[in-house]
């Protein structure tokens, strides 16, 4: 239990800390880059544009942030709904490990692509 | 609710729940409704992801990326993502005014304060996005 009382608090901040990056960053993104070009709504940012902002300090501190917490925020809210939506409560340690590993997995990928 | 936490209620009676228990009421269903779209903002992550990797590959790979963006699916998807998107930040920031109290002295900063801090929040950070990416 006492790694339990540790555990939790912690993904529970990773959970409400990606909560609120994805909240303030996520739809302006999303509008910009995917929805509002193909829609003919936006020009395309600039290939150098983008490559300037992912490449500074301060852009891949940001992604880094941004998309790791946001895929916590995924893992441990995805985890609950599975519980409380399908009733999977036998299955608690088998979907733990499966979403906190897809994000940490995906975590490390985002960590090779930032920063390389 | 984690289930571990449970175990010591051993006698709790807890009448049986159909599975789809969240289809009989809108208040149910918004709100796993609002819970999933947690799918989107972790799609919203991978697809940053590949998107930078087309970045840093060069303007021809960008280009490839840009190009599926067009196809007439993947620009319906994508609407879905960003209503849903709208969705969850709306309601977190209204989530915000009961998750934060804030005193000013003796006095309770009052909800609706709170609660615009966060929308100012949310534009400033719209802002800055469009600002910094030269649209």
């Amino acid at each position: 239990m006492t790694g339990r009382r540790l555990r939790e608090p912690g993904l529970w901040l990773l959970f409400s800390a990606g909560g609120t990056l994805a909240a303030l960053f996520l739809p302006v993104l999303a509008a910009v880059l995917w929805v509002a070009p193909a829609l003919g709504w936006l020009a395309a940012p600039a290939h150098d544009v983008l490559a300037a902002a992912a490449r500074s300090v301060a852009g891949r501190l940001f992604l880094t942030g941004l998309i790791v917490l946001a895929l916590f925020h995924w893992a441990h809210r995805f985890r609950y709904t599975l519980y409380d939506g399908l009733q999977l409560y036998h299955l608690n340690q088998l979907i733990a490990v499966l979403t906190y590993g897809v994000a940490t997995v995906l975590s490390v990928a985002a960590g090779v692509v930032v920063w390389r | 609710m984690n289930p571990a936490y449970r175990r010591h209620h051993p006698k709790w009676y807890r009448a049986r729940m159909p599975i789809f228990w969240w289809f009989r009421k809108a208040a149910y269903f918004r709100f796993i409704a609002r819970e999933l779209t947690s799918v989107f903002v972790a799609y919203s992550s991978v697809l940053l992801l590949v998107q930078l990797r087309a970045v840093a590959a060069g303007p021809e790979a960008l280009a490839r990326f840009t190009a599926w963006l067009h196809l007439r699916p993947v620009v319906a998807l994508h609407v879905v993502v960003l209503l849903a998107l709208l969705f969850h930040t709306v309601t977190w920031l209204h989530l915000a005014p009961r998750a934060i109290v804030i005193r000013l002295g003796r006095r309770r900063v009052p909800d609706v304060a709170v609660l615009l801090g966060h929308y100012g929040a949310w534009l400033a950070a719209s802002g800055l996005v469009v600002w910094l990416l030269r649209l």
